[in-house]
């Protein structure tokens, strides 16, 4: 399933190498590799076929550069056509109105319209200084009000009440004249997810729209989503004029063809990705790093922005201090480190971002450095007092063998965890000497020792 | 309502209406559609050649199928043709329909809460998959078949989800065990235990939805597992995993992880109604099964029923359009 798209395609280029040219034959088989790849993304089945065709069009002709292998030139070509299909015109939202702008959230039960709306209100109000009211016409689901009353408060934007009782219709109506006469920039209308096929609920949303006059009506689906998401935001788009789409929950691991599919089936921009459950999660939409997730490329600059957004700033300053003076690097540092690791997915999930290659050389080198490897030397750091952990070397025969004890495991491992620490501790000396030669042969020894 | 369990003890068929069935068939007219619509024209064709056969392909990869499963079936088709020398379409169709049953026929293994006392259920997914519909529903439904319940909110993180629950235990007049913030291991803890002293059959606990990538989370819901295992040593009796039946390939990677992080023993499928799907099964059938407990085939309170292998590819390539 995670094979990468450059990988398989490596098999089939085996065959053609030292071709200098792409040509309708020798592509054909590379084609239908990544149509597979595009399936196993979830793109839809139409715009896959109709993808394909466009890249063999382009493809074919094109003078493969010596450097590179003709796979190589293929996937570059995808790599390019996908993240113009996905692109186009620049997204953000527009408010160019007399206030209060509305916008509109439409979509799926549990795509994350709540969620998104108390988000992009937060984004709006903190980046646009803008004044935002939200208002829930979802009188269905239980609690829905209650939750888009608590997210709106969380983000910092007005609530305007409304009950299970009341037709949607009247519940807009109230807040748009609530709006107007306390004069809000934004007035965000939350809906009930809601089926394209459920042709009430369907009538009900455009009445909405054709009585709000929204300047954006914002699609907001769930990344996960599979084949359907075609027939989905066709039947949005049909029933709504949406003016953009925003992509939910692409924290998760899945590839999210369904960005894809969307994008060509609705003609709309993508403005906005949606990830994790924090309502800081939104971050706008990027069509090339977007495209490398799709053919399983990996994402490094979503690696550096994961590091960033995970690691602590104020205990990196700290933690840099310490390497600086050199000194005072203890086991709560070295545990501090592992946690730290561990909150970016632990070594694993920093392998899965990497593209492949590079994920299955880390893996040699590394690879015996399990998830609960790191976890035993967590457990054997936590059975030490503080006092230990701040000095080591207080660490004799009894304190080890109670250490073992308390963390369940042989005195030999403790020892080992002494004997890398200390490693790690002569490596940061060294490294703030500045002998970064030094330092180099250190990493390996650690490495050789954590095995 | 029940009918479809009188049938299943006395063979007769379902007199009250609207039988599962009949709402089985109508929660899959779309699917059906989608298939049946293209499939319709396949197999009115006048004989099986490769290009119906690539038809076909095309037809599975749009149900969420995956690469793997399609390419499965079609390769089995082909062994069947030229084995029992099939040569009309028609013929394909009742091959095609027996091999996605016996594919998915492992995977029926109703629930039965009777063994234990009281039986404990964890229910897990993703953000969004349904958990807390899905737990009202199968209150109900429990409650049908004469067991008392009693549900914990155990989605301490997102807004509302306690009073979401709520609602639920008061449509139904079930209990519902929860506290103000905090701990969802805590609450599940306390209805255990508050089930054990009013002598409840059986326990629900929501969570929080999360997602596998998200490492915290995931070591937050095994905690609850093991909190269950300390209230009652058998336990977890059943951990539900709700899968969005409009999720893609993405829901093999999500039973995956949440297996190995709290030992999976059932799947609920969502939302079957009004989407495409149900090829999704067939994927999870060859690459990752799990028993598929119930499927949720509308947003009725009835509407979320045991998985019935046989009608379930009977419906999904149906001819007849949906009484």
């Amino acid at each position: 399933m995670l094979d990468n798209l450059t990988q398989r395609l490596g098999r089939v280029v085996k065959t053609l190498r030292g071709q200098a040219r792409l040509t309708e034959d020798n592509i054909a088989e590379m084609l239908r590799e990544i149509r597979m790849a595009l399936l196993e993304a979830d793109v839809a089945l139409p715009v896959v076929k109709d993808f394909i065709s466009r890249v063999r069009e382009r493809a074919v002709g094109q003078e493969v550069l010596s450097s590179l292998s003709p796979g190589q030139a293929l996937v570059g070509v995808v790599h390019r056509e996908l993240t113009e299909l996905m692109g186009g015109q620049s997204a953000g939202i527009n408010l160019a109105t007399q206030p209060p702008a509305v916008i509109l959230m439409a979509g799926l039960q549990g795509a994350g319209k709540t969620t998104t709306t108390a988000k992009l209100g937060k984004w709006l109000k903190e980046r646009q200084k803008k004044k935002v009211l939200a208002v829930s016409c979802d009188v269905y689901r239980p609690a829905a009000i209650e939750q888009l009353k608590t997210v709106a408060g969380q983000a910092g934007i007005d609530f305007f009440p409304s009950e299970t009782g009341q037709k949607p219709a009247d519940i807009a109506a109230a807040a748009l004249d609530h709006a107007r006469r306390h004069y809000y920039d934004v007035l965000f209308v939350d809906t009930a997810g809601r089926l394209a096929i459920d042709e009430a609920m369907m009538a009900e949303i455009q009445a909405l729209h054709a009585q709000l006059d929204p300047i954006e009506c914002l699609f907001v689906v769930d990344a996960m989503l599979g084949q359907d998401a075609v027939n989905t935001a066709r039947a949005f788009n049909d029933a709504l004029p949406l003016t953009g789409v925003i992509l939910t929950k692409l924290d998760g691991d899945s590839r999210g063809g369904a960005a894809l599919s969307v994008r060509q089936v609705t003609g709309k921009p993508l403005k906005f990705a949606g990830v994790g459950e924090k309502l800081t999660g939104l971050e706008e939409f990027h069509p090339e790093r977007m495209a490398s997730r799709i053919l399983g490329m990996g994402d490094i600059l979503g690696l550096v922005e994961e590091a960033q957004r995970s690691v602590d700033q104020d205990k990196a300053k700290e933690f840099a201090q310490k390497l600086k003076s050199g000194k005072g690097f203890d086991l709560n540092d070295f545990k501090d480190q592992i946690a730290q690791m561990r909150k970016m997915g632990g070594l694993g999930g920093l392998l899965d971002k990497l593209p492949a290659q590079f994920g299955a050389l880390a893996q040699q080198a590394g690879g015996a450095v399990e998830d609960k490897a790191i976890r035993r030397v967590e457990g054997i750091i936590n059975s030490m007092t503080p006092q230990e952990r701040s000095k080591p070397e207080l660490i004799k025969a009894s304190r080890k063998r109670r250490i073992a004890t308390g963390a369940g495991v042989q005195v030999q491992e403790v020892n080992r965890l002494l004997n890398q620490f200390e490693q790690t501790q002569k490596m940061m000396k060294q490294f703030s000497k500045g002998g970064m030669g030094k330092m180099m042969r250190a990493m390996k020894g650690m490495m050789q020792g954590m095995r | 309502m029940l009918s479809f369990f009188k049938k299943k003890e006395g063979g007769t068929p379902p007199a009250t209406a609207p039988s599962w069935t009949q709402r089985l068939r109508a929660g899959l007219a779309r699917t059906r559609a989608q298939i049946g619509g293209t499939l319709g024209g396949l197999f009115g064709r006048s004989r099986i050649d490769e290009e119906l056969l690539e038809e076909l392909e095309s037809t599975l990869l749009m149900a969420d199928c995956g690469v793997e499963a399609t390419q499965w079936l079609l390769a089995e088709l082909r062994g069947r043709i030229r084995r029992d020398k099939l040569e009309t379409p028609a013929q394909l169709r009742q091959v095609l329909v027996d091999l996605l049953a016996t594919l998915l026929g492992p995977l029926e293994q109703p629930l039965d809460p009777a063994g234990q006392h009281p039986f404990i259920m964890m229910i897990a997914g993703v953000n969004g998959a349904g958990k807390t519909t899905s737990i009202g529903k199968l209150a109900k439904h429990f409650q049908g078949r004469g067991h008392s319940v009693v549900l914990a909110a155990g989605d301490t993180f997102r807004a509302a989800a306690r009073e979401q629950l709520m609602e639920w235990g008061r449509r139904n007049d079930v209990t519902v065990i929860a506290q103000e913030s905090g701990d969802p291991a805590a609450v599940v803890f306390d209805a255990i235990g508050a089930a054990r002293a009013r002598g409840i059959d059986v326990v629900m606990a929501d969570t929080a939805g999360r997602l596998p990538t998200q490492l915290h989370l995931m070591e937050e819901i095994a905690k609850v597992r093991r909190v269950v295992q300390k209230a009652e040593p058998g336990g977890p009796h059943e951990v539900l995993l709700v899968l969005d039946a409009n999720i893609g390939q993405n829901a093999i990677a999500q039973v995956k992880a949440f297996d190995k992080a709290i030992g999976v023993t059932g799947l609920v499928i969502t939302k079957l109604d009004g989407t495409a799907k149900g090829g999704v099964l067939a994927a999870i059938a060859r690459q990752c099964p799990k028993p598929v407990r119930f499927i949720g085939v509308g947003e009725g309170i009835d509407d979320l029923q045991p998985f019935r292998a046989a009608e379930f590819a009977e419906a999904l390539f149906e001819e007849a359009p949906a009484p």
